[in-house]
């Protein structure tokens, strides 16, 4: 059929207002678009809001993709929307957020950032049978509750820890270790795994501190550790305790290297800790985002479309989301059942890694990084794979 | 102008009592150290887990230094919430409100001298005046915004129920954050250093130019406030409002006046302390006033709210309990309780303090207010 010129306005005039129409249509309409809509929850507010709206970008950047790429299931254009939700990294919140999500009917979940706020919420999503892609809750329980619609995209803190603790005793030579935590899931979770590792490799722990989410002076637990004399403080937290903590070390005159779980290991740490960032160490699942095969044209798109700088785990957000857009797409439906039925076999090779799922839900071959402070940046060290045992 | 005449302000507290000089002396004696009974005990049992095998004498010396560092910590801490409790303190004792809001105007007065250092270090200025500026500009923002709270959200319920001014000093609280939140943004920003970032070692003790400053500056606060208040004719119309507002007019003292005063005084300290955190710790950010403004307040009653010298005693004590606390309670109770319970140690004190004087250390018949 050829259309004249004088005839298209015509056309798409028709076409625009049949999908007028289709938007008051029941959604068994052949011609009405598929709305596939993913919640995705992080703090929005509160200490580690940074963080939750770089996560919140990475997943919006996904969601932008895969509507440019104008995805049709069975003839059908398909549409995606993101319900963005402030979980404010507290569990009681999260789990609220959470009930929204399933009343809200939500297709699937990217999230939540803490695992302080994923584990309760997991529960949730398990029985409405919602599959959810948490892009950062790293503490084992979350996989290791059974439920089938529990994955992530990042490896977990035994592996962390494992890779953390090995590498304190075997490359920095620490004999006696103080490890400080900030008593969430995580905090908690990731020291107490690091400890394992370090002990098992020959280490002592002198000294045991905790301190919470929300606290910036700590030099009463760091004056403690001090007379204990530990060659190295291990922080099981997040960048905005990490970073005051490491300027208090400094400040104190402790002599003990410093080192950070992912929690730390963001611009905003290296930004904040300023001098006292030289020489401290993290680690980072995943490959160095300069490493990774398309890290670098990533970090140029979130800049082009945020204005902002990557924190940490925006790249691990726009995986998990397009992860669940992938399996959808081979579902060939946004049908939460199906979706969930499709993620087990994932084989996506996404900005952070290859992602393959075990039959947990974690990562297959999950690889962690170590990285030092240097010059005001994270200089990437050497990464380690830890497949899972 | 009687407009809050009807409103009870029988208790003027310890403001009005001409009673500074006493209460001055009492400050002396509370001195915080002495008052952290367990003070000997955990250093035997800091000392015993060292793994290190070390001659006895060291030892001793060195749980010493570690305590001296505590108090130090402490002192720091105590010097910014007395700063803070100051400006509770000096609005609840002429107008029986607790400003929630206090909190936030730090805040402000936080990211305000942090911007304002940013652009004048960026022109080039030397980091002491930039200091100063910065602290001129931040303290002028939060008198300002203090007044339009006071005017919006104060003055139009200065006759209601006494819960009403309380709820809307959270709703502004809620508020000014997520104004600073869309203003600054989500992100810890960096302050930038403008004091020198030497430590000196006093005798065992890392106490870096910050905190030298902080200590000395919440003394001298605190001194001047005194003298305003117990030395000036504006002091006098402050004790006299805080007395019997009504009485106070028909004596020729314009309450609005002195009360918009005392909210600006306040707002200042707030400025100043949001000012020094944010050096103190390198980071301001929109969520840093909301806890710092809860421990204030703590202080406040700890030291008895309504009086001056009580707002610093008050703040200095709960500073050093704190930083003990942190320091010693795992040792003390072998691990069972970790210093994440420092709080906990801290608010037991608290209770213990007021079940033994409900008006709190150097408050007086202020029972009926809390």
């Amino acid at each position: 059929m050829k259309i004249s010129a004088n005839t298209l306005p015509l056309v798409l005039a028709a076409v625009l207002g049949v999908a007028a129409c289709s938007k008051e249509a029941p959604p068994s309409d052949a011609t009405a678009p598929i709305i596939i809509r993913f919640g995705h929850a992080a703090p929005l507010t509160g200490p580690q809001a940074h963080l939750g709206k770089d996560n919140e970008n990475g997943a919006r950047l996904a969601m932008e993709d895969a509507n440019a790429a104008n995805l049709t299931f069975g003839g059908r254009a398909v549409k995606f929307e993101l319900l963005s939700e402030d979980d404010q990294s507290d569990p009681r919140q999260g789990n609220l957020v959470a009930q929204k999500f399933v009343d809200a009917k939500v297709n699937a979940v990217i999230g939540h950032l803490n695992s302080g706020t994923t584990i309760p919420a997991s529960r949730l999503y398990s029985n409405a049978g919602i599959p959810q892609v948490s892009p950062s809750a790293t503490n084992p329980t979350y996989t290791d509750q059974g439920f089938k619609t529990a994955f992530r995209v990042m490896a977990n803190d035994v592996q962390q820890g494992k890779v953390l603790g090995g590498y304190a005793v075997n490359n920095l030579q620490a004999k006696t270790i103080a490890v400080i935590d900030d008593k969430t899931a995580y905090g908690e979770g990731l020291a107490t795994e690091f400890k394992k590792a370090a002990v098992a490799a020959g280490a002592t722990v002198v000294a045991e501190e905790h301190t919470d989410d929300k606290s910036v002076d700590f030099k009463s637990i760091l004056t403690t550790i001090k007379g204990k004399q530990p060659d190295l403080i291990f922080f099981g937290g997040m960048d905005p305790q990490a970073a005051p903590m490491a300027r208090q070390i400094k400040q104190l005159g402790v002599p003990a290297k410093f080192m950070l779980g992912d929690g730390g290991c963001n611009a905003d740490f290296m930004k904040n800790a300023a001098d006292a960032s030289e020489g401290i160490y993290c680690s980072l699942p995943g490959v160095p985002l300069a490493r990774m095969a398309g890290g670098a044209k990533f970090s140029e798109r979130y800049q082009a479309r945020f204005k902002a700088n990557i924190q940490s785990y925006a790249p691990y957000a726009y995986d998990a989301a397009m992860v669940l857009i992938d399996a959808a797409k081979r579902a060939q439906s946004g049908e939460p059942a199906r979706i969930l039925a499709e993620l087990p076999k994932t084989d996506y090779n996404g900005v952070t890694a290859h992602i393959l799922f075990d039959a947990k839900g974690d990562l297959k071959d999950g690889v962690i990084s170590m990285y030092v402070g240097k010059n005001g940046a994270w200089e990437p060290l050497e990464t380690i794979n830890t497949a899972i045992p | 102008m009687g407009a809050a005449g009807n409103h009870q302000h029988r208790h003027p507290l310890s403001i009005t009592e001409g009673g500074f000089p006493k209460t001055d002396s009492r400050l002396r004696g509370v001195s915080p150290a002495p008052t952290f009974p367990q003070g000997d005990a955990p250093i035997s049992a800091t000392t015993l887990t060292l793994p290190v095998l070390c001659p006895s004498p060291y030892r001793i010396i060195r749980g010493v230094d570690i305590f001296l560092q505590q108090v130090a910590n402490g002192l720091t801490l105590g010097s910014i919430y007395a700063l803070v409790a100051l400006g509770y303190t000096l609005v609840y004792g002429i107008l029986g409100l607790i400003n929630f809001a206090h909190g936030e105007v730090v805040m402000v007065g936080a990211l305000t001298a942090l911007a304002a250092s940013k652009f004048l270090l960026a022109a080039a200025l030397p980091p002491y005046l930039v200091f100063t500026l910065a602290f001129l500009l931040a303290a002028l923002v939060c008198m300002a915004l203090s007044v339009i709270i006071e005017r919006i959200a104060y003055r139009p319920l200065r006759n209601a129920p006494r819960l009403a001014p309380l709820i809307t000093a959270i709703g502004v609280s809620i508020i000014l954050q997520q104004l600073a939140m869309m203003l600054w943004g989500r992100s810890y920003h960096a302050m930038p250093q403008l004091l020198p970032e030497t430590t000196f070692a006093l005798g065992g003790v890392q106490i870096t130019v910050i905190q030298i400053v902080i200590i000395g500056v919440a003394g001298l606060t605190m001194a001047a406030l005194l003298v305003l208040v117990n030395r000036t004719r504006l002091g006098r119309a402050m004790r006299a409002t805080a007395e019997n507002p009504g009485i106070a007019a028909l004596m020729g003292v314009d309450a609005n006046r002195i009360i918009v005063l005392a909210f600006m005084i306040g707002s200042a300290l707030a400025a100043l302390a949001g000012m020094l955190v944010a050096s103190n710790y390198g980071i301001a950010h929109y969520n840093m006033g909301f806890m710092l403004g809860l421990k204030a307040f703590t202080a406040a009653v700890l030291g008895g709210i309504g009086n001056l010298a009580g707002a610093v005693v008050g703040g200095l004590l709960l500073g050093v309990i704190e930083a003990l606390g942190a320091g010693y309670i795992g040792d003390l109770t072998g691990g069972v309780l970790g210093s994440q319970y420092q709080d906990v140690f801290a608010f037991f004190v608290l209770i213990g303090v007021l079940v033994l004087r409900p008006a709190g250390l150097l408050g007086e018949r202020v029972a009926e207010r809390a």
